[in-house]
């Protein structure tokens, strides 16, 4: 078997309903470099767990149930699937074949230029990206994740050339990236994109906290409150505006 | 009837067969107007509607804080005309009717049981009059009292330690809906020439069955005539048909009043009547008859009154259904078979009433739901039940296959064509204690009492798949035998002594009869087999040899995720014990199904069986219905309904569910994702061009 023919997943979930439009089946793919500070799911960090499956398993499992996911289809998330990148292209190339919709959940970091090919292979079966924009500043992203920004911001880019559909989702965290002048940030930074469709601000949660307990990790953001629903509303709110004003004032 | 008559309040219908028979099926057919548009057209609450349900609002605040109940009945005996008319304010209620002589008073109805109606009165601090006591005793006898008078000592020993649970043989079986209909469209009079017509010619050679046809057929007569009188103590004249909407909503209203006020039903459900109503409502509005918002209003006030249908329970009654539910469910939409939908303004206006009046879960609306109904119809419903949680949805595609477009839901999922069918009720088998009597041999496991046959326990320390599965058919044969016998007696008593006499006025002559079973405990059953045939179990004895307990090493494949290893053991479970029930007689021809649906019961069915295979401690509540036992599906939702829908629904048309609670995040916002036209507009024309120009730069 070459290393396309079997991933390693940490779970699945036959009933997701936030991961992309519709009703999907969503796989959660084992591994991660990320490290951001309100991640909640750590226990999909490591790569070296999970569940080898193939393709074929996974597809296996979206048809017996293929009636549910009528508007749907499924979705790879983690975990990072970028890391798997042959087998989340065989994955995707398969699904395309019997008519599935596709959609990648990712933060985009481990896109390399180098890897083009690969990736335009990749480009050509998905039907819409989530991109998780952590943060809108470099600095910021170094901090909140542990890793560099410029990679996020080549990807999108990339997507926008192959004219992949885009969804920026951001997760608004009291006091680390629910500031004005980040969330306009933000919308500056993601006006250019021909491919944006649309726009996801998730209020943070505190219910990864006891995965970490489970995993005997200290949790980097103990204390910090959840977010008001309401308050993530307000903030899409800022982030849109901001991108109106700023397409406006590319538009002249 | 020899000639076509003239009937002014059939002037402007399309005429059809329906006016020689009674068939409100094919007048339904030749006169509705299927509704494709959106829900602007409908009319908010009038200032009548407001102060009336101020009024109920007030008088449920009354009743919450007497501890449940505000006013019972104790020396009237309750029949169709037992009472003089009642009402909230008489000068504001466009639709009138209650119980008894006032809203939120509770009718006395003994024939079911004298015991459990004195036992609802004493519990809630009424005394019920001696006299009535003595007379529901020593002269009148009731169902309760008959069957217990028939009852083996066999089946009195599998009630009392609950291997068959909740039978209906001390309360009313309800889950029998008359046509109301037809008290709208025919009026009385009609139906009881009708009825004349099928006692004039019944066989004449008298055997039992043909007696019984007749004394039947009198009884529907005679209440008949009383249903004529309840109206006139309204006074209204129902022996003629309704003229117009507000008549048709009476008419029909006063059919389901006398019902319940004959019979304190498990579950006394409306049928399906939005569309028939809405031919009324059509015509009314094209000549001008009523205005939307006075319709609306006539709905508004009918509805009211059906979430004020109260009946005197105990409070273990209360405890086993989770409330005080009444089942007043009222069947919506639906495709029909000629492909046309049956979804009409009054579809509409029905629903709309969870917004005019406020949500509630009675009456028990729920939308037969086709992927076929128009589109404007499924947002209406998607945004009245955000708004509400409170509409049931049925696979209509499902349904419709066997039972047409005209049948309804009684109860929560027992579907029956309206009129033509009827069901007896019949509570439930507790499949898994019946597993724990295979492994004992008969004894029951809490009370250490021989209840089943004494057949060969399981003596080995491990227990090996074959040799339970082999002890489970036989004590699966016995349970299904013992089970359906009760049953027998049950329906034999109720029709003797509890016989609802107006529901089955609103039938044909030649009634099918539904012989309803039910299943308790199917998951645990399937994962106790799995963990026996996957895993290991171990026994643990008590002093004499029973099992109390079990062991489970290791891990199984657990029903709920979608695995076919444990999801084909719930088949056989379902096919085998169903084809039992086949194998035994059944009181009047009725045709035997099952259904798998404890909604709230399962908490008591559980709490009664001991430690089971799975790995379930004693006491411990079975899962809902057909759900999967809780925390065991691990694969989420669709998993969990893909197991279920493996059932074999041939087997269990009396309905399969699958209770699930998700929070509304859960449910999806791909509106607050996605832009909508408000931002696509402002990338006006020009936009289009010049951002790819923009993209450009940045690369």
């Amino acid at each position: 078997m070459s290393a396309c023919d079997t991933g390693r997943i940490h779970s699945v979930e036959s009933f997701g309903t936030v991961d992309g439009p519709g009703v999907r089946f969503v796989m959660f793919f084992q591994g991660c470099p990320m490290r951001c500070l309100y991640c909640h799911n750590p226990d999909t960090w490591s790569t070296g767990g999970g569940t080898e499956m193939t393709v074929d398993e996974l597809l296996t499992a979206y048809e017996r149930n293929r009636g549910f996911y009528r508007q749907g289809g499924i979705t790879a998330t983690g975990g990072e699937p970028l890391l798997q990148l042959p087998f989340l292209t065989a994955l995707f190339t398969a699904a395309r074949e019997r008519d599935i919709h596709t959609c990648l959940d990712t933060s985009g970091i481990v896109y390399r230029p180098g890897r083009q090919g690969e990736f335009d292979a990749l480009f050509s079966v998905t039907d819409l990206v989530l991109l998780d924009v952590k943060h809108a500043s470099p600095e910021g992203h170094r901090r909140l994740t542990g890793q560099e920004q410029s990679p996020v911001l080549s990807f999108a880019q990339a997507l926008d050339r192959a004219r992949v559909p885009m969804v920026i989702r951001h997760v608004v965290v009291p006091g680390l990236t629910d500031t004005p002048e980040e969330l306009k940030a933000l919308g500056r930074l993601i006006a250019p994109f021909r491919n944006l469709r649309g726009l996801e601000v998730l209020p943070y949660h505190t219910m990864g906290a006891a995965k970490y307990e489970a995993l005997g990790i200290p949790y980097p953001l103990a204390g910090v409150p959840a977010m008001d629903k309401d308050k993530a509303r307000a903030a899409r709110d800022v982030i849109l505006t901001e991108l109106r004003q700023a397409r406006n004032e590319m538009r002249k | 009837m020899e000639e076509m008559r003239i009937v002014p309040e059939w002037d402007s219908f399309t005429p059809g067969v329906w006016q020689k028979e009674i068939n409100v099926r094919d007048f339904i057919q030749k006169n509705y107007t299927p509704y494709e548009g959106d829900e602007s057209f409908l009319a908010g609450p009038t200032e009548d509607t407001k102060a009336l349900w101020d009024q109920v609002m007030d008088l449920s605040r009354q009743e919450r804080e007497k501890g449940g109940v505000l006013d019972m009945d104790t020396s009237i005996v309750s029949t169709i005309t037992s009472h003089g008319p009642g009402y909230l304010d008489k000068s504001r209620e466009k639709i009138v009717g209650f119980q008894t002589d006032k809203p939120f008073k509770r009718a006395l109805q003994p024939y079911g049981g004298i015991r459990m109606a004195v036992k609802a009165c004493e519990e809630n601090g009424y005394h019920v009059d001696p006299q009535i006591v003595e007379f529901f005793t020593k002269h009148r006898k009731t169902h309760n009292e008959g069957v217990f008078d028939a009852y083996t000592p066999e089946m009195r020993a599998c009630r009392s330690s609950h291997i068959i649970t909740g039978l209906p043989d001390a309360y009313g079986r309800g889950r029998i809906i008359g046509d109301y209909r037809r008290v709208a469209l025919y009026g009385v009079d009609r139906l009881i020439e009708d009825k004349q017509h099928q006692k004039d010619t019944t066989r004449i050679i008298m055997y039992s069955g043909v007696t019984r046809e007749r004394e039947e057929l009198s009884e529907q007569i005679k209440a008949l005539k009383e249903l004529k009188e309840l109206g006139r103590i309204y006074g209204f004249d129902i022996s003629r048909p309704a003229a117009n909407v507000q008549e048709a909503i009476q008419w029909l209203y006063f059919g389901y009043l006398a019902a319940i006020k004959e019979q304190n039903g498990a579950a006394m459900s409306l049928g399906r009547t939005s569309t028939f109503l809405d031919i009324y409502a059509q015509r009314d509005l094209a000549a001008g008859t009523f205005t939307e918002e006075q319709i609306q209003e006539f709905v508004d006030h009918f509805i009211m009154k059906l979430r004020l249908v109260k009946f005197a329970r105990t409070p273990e009654y209360n405890a086993l259904f989770s409330g005080d539910p009444t089942w007043v469910t009222e069947s919506i939409g639906g495709m029909g078979i000629d492909g046309r939908s049956m979804v009409t303004k009054m579809s509409y206006r029905y629903l709309h009433t969870l917004e005019n009046l406020g949500t509630a879960p009675e009456p028990n609306l729920t939308v037969l739901w086709s992927t076929r109904l128009p589109m404007n119809f499924k947002r209406f419903c998607a945004k009245t039940s955000i708004l509400s949680s409170s509409i049931q949805y049925e696979n209509d595609d499902l349904m419709r296959v066997t039972h047409g477009d005209d049948y309804a839901i009684a109860c929560c999922v027992s579907s029956m064509r309206v009129g033509k069918e009827m069901q007896f009720f019949g509570a439930r088998a507790n499949l898994a204690k019946c597993l724990l009597y295979a492994i004992n041999g008969g004894v029951d496991e809490i009370s250490k009492k021989q209840v089943g046959p004494r057949y060969r326990p399981i003596t080995s320390e491990y227990l090996d798949y074959d040799e339970v599965v082999e002890r489970f058919q036989d004590m699966m044969k016995w349970l299904a035998s013992v089970y359906v016998n009760t049953l027998n007696i049950i329906h034999y008593m109720h029709d003797k002594y509890c016989y609802e006499r107006i529901q089955m006025a609103l039938h044909d002559r030649n009634v099918k009869r539904w012989f309803a079973t039910g299943i308790a405990g199917l998951s645990v059953v399937a994962d106790s087999l799995s963990a026996i045939k996957y895993a290991k179990v171990r026994t643990i004895r008590d002093e004499n040899g029973i099992v109390v307990d079990y062991e489970v090493e290791g891990d199984f494949p657990k029903y709920g995720n979608d695995d076919d290893r444990v999801d084909s053991i719930a088949y056989n479970v379902v096919q085998g014990f169903m084809d039992y029930v086949r194998g035994n007689h059944t009181y009047r021809g009725g045709i035997p199904t099952t259904s798998i649906l404890t909604i709230t019961s399962n908490v008591v069915y559980g709490k009664n069986t001991g430690s089971t295979p799975d790995g379930r401690k004693a006491g411990e509540a079975f899962a809902p219905g057909a759900n999967p036992m809780h925390r065991r599906d691990t694969h989420g939702a669709v998993s969990s309904l893909s197991s279920v829908s493996k059932l074999p629904f041939k087997d269990a048309q009396d309905g399969i569910s699958n209770t699930f609670s998700i929070i509304p995040g859960a449910l999806g916002k791909d509106d607050q994702i996605f832009f909508d036209d408000a931002i696509t507009f402002e990338m006006d024309p020009d936009c289009a061009c010049c951002e790819p120009n923009l993209s450009d730069e940045e690369d």
